[in-house]
């Protein structure tokens, strides 16, 4: 079976005691069950969706048509080719390619800005109409949040979709911060054939970003 | 096997002495033992909660407290005693120390990881410390009274709808579980990878030692089901932040959804509690009773199988909450099924033992105690999920004993049992034998002092969570206080006379004080900074005791 | 996808050629105006939810298996890949089974039902 026990360590014995091997499947090992994880943790927020999907469809449906689409559709298009500029980088940097790697991360960071600031202007516009918590009710707004008038399934409907949309959005933001550091490195010709852990790792978290999109895209903006 | 003479050399204790060496380590051993002190001083904090109100259940009627102060004491007695010491409990720490030392590791897979997973129950312990002392109410009412004391008051499992209404606390209580969540999933990711990547030349899974399996069956758990959890209390967070209404019932929402997502992961933890106290037990008996132990192989698929079938059975914690009666009778069909292969570790433990040459020490009398205290919990277990009965004994005494004969009868002996039988690695010295026995002793007949009146209780309808009772139940009351005080005592000598002999002892510990074949006693006690001086490999499962061994079964 | 027959073994991980990336990123973006269309032209009433979701697992598995080489790894990971998912489906069936099949317990009638029969 596999084994790392070198005889010889030099440097701190206990940060780096396993072989570049060993640690390379070892790592990823342990981001696909980091990963696990994730996918348990939106799991709890889908599963609230699905049965309060089941028990008001007609109300959900009706609250989904505030969202739009198209802007649900931009993202998904921004998340799948950062996930192909991502891998990219990952194949560039197996390639043992610094300069390339960090090109590619960084064309991934900046879909991840789009996303955000696609996301930015749909929240602002539930704000303006006043589908939104925390904002005082006004005249202006068609909805109001707060008030009694306002549906309970729309509260519902509303509260998942911020829960999910927020909770993928830090997620975003947590994995452009992933990318940064990777590219960082990746400008100091840190990879090589034999080491680039951290650009894999990254893409990987990447890549479930962008696997969890493709569920709520469909799932929030577009089923009737 | 080593140039060096034990005792003398430098090892992971007094290799570095600064402050900073241990509050910076990435060495899995120290890291255990940083664990361990935290989470006894937590066990201490729970417990004298549990004591306060058994002085005021001692009698019927008020006594010193309001109800409101025990609603606060039970719910902190819960939240801390599963939350801060007991989920973190055997893997954390015994698992740490031994994990890597049984597969012949230097350290586990990611040993920054494991440090930052402390770090990460540190914050969550503070968070738990915030919402028992909860200022934030105080100062923000403009330093009203009434406000000055107003502690999270939901019980352990904060149930909605309560717990969205309640005081803040349940913010900072829920946010201290999430955060402790995240501690426990890294731990558990990091001993996944560590099975798998790092086991010594020879050390094929057929000769992982039984708590290695354990640890790896309870690994998988606390990867897979605290997830779940974490987000629902971030749900329940949200509920209350932006009134969505998933958790109230008058706002369309379901509060047995929450049930239903906080027991997916509840039901589970009870394994991730127990299971790791099953693996001690198995590593314990064998060596106790110098005999290969019976089905090995059966030993850890049960393991694997408690595990699985872990994730099936959540439900039964919910018959009397309005699940239908279709989801009923599932989840009451399948928690049967847990009793088989725990039944099936409580024969090969027996049959381990049978015909052995016992030896009773005091690792042995706890794990000797474990068994029967987990056989009563087992059997009450079958009772309570039996629908019909069920329907009886939900949320009444017999419930609160047989839980405590699980948890503490099964994962706080099992922890206290594997604190005895690897103190030698440890701290490298040999504890005082007559105190220890003594300690065993007043912890096995106080606790069982006090949760066997429980079940009577139970029985005749005492209700649990509830700050009086009628005056009929009064003698078993009373009983069941003076055990927990004697239990208490039993801890306390025991704990002492461990740490005064890691700090005073004069008795130096041998490398291997009972001949036993696991991999851990190969090595120095304690242990040099690298584990093991040279690179160790083996041949043969660690349970080859006597001769000869026949069949050989475990290869 | 004729990834496996191309793609090599690398020091660490598997290389696989730029032109299976590309074409995973092309049959995904191809997928998702499919999801779109399907969504705003077709009605297959309840089944609509059925149809988007199972796009959207196919879609997963592409970025699963090739943008996150899941193709070409060990059982181990994918046993970890697809243990969440069936627990998520346990999740979801357990909770399914209960709502749907709960009975309306009304207090009020049970007490009359009581009444009428005395």
């Amino acid at each position: 079976m596999s084994s790392s026990n070198e005889a010889t360590v030099s440097g701190p014995p206990h940060a780096h005691h396993w072989d570049p091997v060993t640690a390379y499947h070892g790592s990823k090992l342990g981001m696909w069950l980091f990963l696990a994880t994730e996918i348990l943790l939106f799991g709890v927020l889908f599963t609230a969706f699905a049965i309060f999907r089941y028990l008001y469809m007609e109300e959900f449906h009706h609250a989904s048509q505030y969202l739009d689409w198209k802007m649900g559709a931009i993202n998904t298009a921004v998340l799948i080719f950062s996930s192909f500029t991502a891998v990219l980088g990952v194949d560039a940097a197996q390639h043992g390619d610094n300069k390339k790697t960090f090109r590619w991360l960084c064309v991934t960071v900046a879909c991840g800005f789009i996303f955000l600031i696609v996301k930015y202007l749909e929240y602002s516009h539930k704000a303006h109409i006043g589908l939104f918590p925390f904002i005082e009710c006004n005249d202006h707004a068609q909805f109001c949040w707060d008030s009694v008038e306002f549906k309970n399934e729309f509260k519902m409907y509303f509260g998942l979709y911020y829960c999910m949309t927020m909770l993928h959005a830090l997620h975003v933001i947590i994995g452009m911060g992933i990318l940064t550091w990777a590219l960082l490195k990746a400008k100091k010709n840190r990879y090589s054939t034999d080491y680039y852990t951290p650009v894999e790792m990254g893409a990987l978290y990447w890549h479930l970003v962008d696997l969890i999109w493709i569920y709520l895209f469909p799932l929030l903006y577009l089923v009737d | 096997m080593s140039a060096h003479a034990d005792g003398d050399d430098k090892n992971y204790l007094n290799c570095e002495t600064t402050l900073w060496s241990w509050i910076s380590t990435v060495d899995h051993k120290r890291i255990g033992l940083m664990y361990l002190f935290t989470i006894t001083a937590f066990f201490i904090v729970g417990g004298l909660a549990a004591l306060t109100f058994r002085i005021e259940l001692f009698s019927s009627g008020a006594q010193f407290l309001t109800p409101d102060q025990y609603n606060v004491l039970f719910t902190l007695h819960g939240a801390i005693m599963i939350f801060l010491f007991i989920v973190p409990g055997i893997p954390a720490t015994m698992g740490n120390f031994l994990l890597p030392l049984m597969i012949g590791a230097k350290d586990v897979a990611f040993p920054r990881l494991n440090l930052l997973s402390y770090y990460i129950y540190v914050v969550g312990a503070a968070m738990a410390l915030i919402a028992i002392f909860n200022p934030f109410d105080y100062i923000l009412s403009g330093f009203s009274a009434e406000q000055a004391f107003n502690p999270a008051d939901t019980g352990w499992t904060f149930y909605a709808p309560y717990s969205v209404k309640s005081g803040s606390a349940v913010v900072w209580m829920t946010g201290a579980a999430f955060v402790l969540g995240f501690s426990s999933i890294l731990t558990g990711l990091n001993f996944i990878v560590t099975v798998h990547k790092l086991r010594c030349p020879g050390m094929t899974w057929n000769r992982l030692p039984v708590f290695v399996w354990a640890l790896y069956a309870t690994s998988v758990i606390q990867t897979l089901a605290t997830p779940v959890v974490g987000m629902t209390l971030v749900l329940l967070i949200m509920e209350r932040v932006m009134g969505v209404g998933i958790f109230d019932p008058s706002m369309g929402g379901d509060p047995v959804l929450y049930e239903h997502f906080f027991w997916f992961y509840s039901h589970p933890v009870v394994y991730i509690m127990v299971l790791p106290a099953f693996g001690v037990v198995g590593e314990i008996i064998p060596v106790f009773s110098r005999k290969p132990i019976f089905g090995y192989k059966m030993v850890v698929y049960a393991s694997v199988a408690i595990a699985a079938v872990g994730f099936l059975v959540w439900a039964h914690h919910m018959f009397t909450s309005g699940i239908s009666d279709w989801t009923a009778i599932y989840f009451s069909v399948a928690t049967f099924g847990v009793a088989i292969p725990t039944a099936v570790k409580v024969f090969n433990w027996v049959s381990t033992m049978y015909k052995g040459s016992i030896s009773f020490e005091t690792p042995m009398l706890y794990a000797m105690a474990f068994i029967f205290l987990f056989m009563v919990a087992g059997t009450t277990g079958v009772y309570l999920a039996t629908l019909a009965v069920d329907v009886y004994y939900h949320d009444t005494y017999f419930v609160v004993a047989h839980f405590h004969y699980t948890i503490q009868g099964g994962a706080v002996i099992g922890l206290i049992a594997a604190l005895h039988f690897w103190f030698p690695k440890i701290s490298g010295k040999m504890y005082n034998e007559p105190v220890a026995k003594l300690a065993w002793f007043l912890v096995f007949v106080g606790f069982n002092l006090t949760f066997l009146p429980q079940f009577v209780l139970g029985m005749e309808g005492m209700p649990r969570r509830y700050f009086d009772y009628l005056p009929e139940f009064q003698p078993m009351h009373r009983l069941s206080t003076i055990g927990s005080f004697i239990n208490g005592f039993g801890y306390t000598f025991a704990l002492l006379n461990l740490l005064y002999a890691a700090v005073f002892g004069r008795v130096k510990a041998p490398r291997n004080p009972y001949n036993s074949l696991s991999l851990e006693w190969k090595t120095a006690s304690p242990p040099s900074h690298h584990n093991f001086d040279e690179d160790p490999e083996v041949d043969d499962y660690p349970y080859a005791y006597g001769t000869p061994v026949e069949g050989g079964g475990h290869h | 996808m004729s990834g496996h027959d191309n793609s090599e073994h690398g020091e660490l991980g598997h290389i696989v050629p730029f032109k299976v990336y590309l074409a995973v990123c092309i049959s995904l973006m191809v997928l998702t105006v499919i999801t779109v269309v399907v969504a705003e032209t077709v009605d297959v009433g309840s089944w609509n939810i059925v149809v988007a979701m199972l796009i959207a697992s196919v879609k997963a598995s592409l970025v699963a298996l090739f943008f996150m080489h899941l193709k070409f790894e060990d059982p181990i990971t994918w046993l970890y890949a697809g243990f969440p998912i069936v627990l998520l489906f346990l999740l979801m069936g357990g909770i399914f089974l209960d709502n749907p099949t709960r009975m309306e317990v009304k207090p009020v009638e049970v007490v009359d039902t009581l009444k009428a029969k005395e």
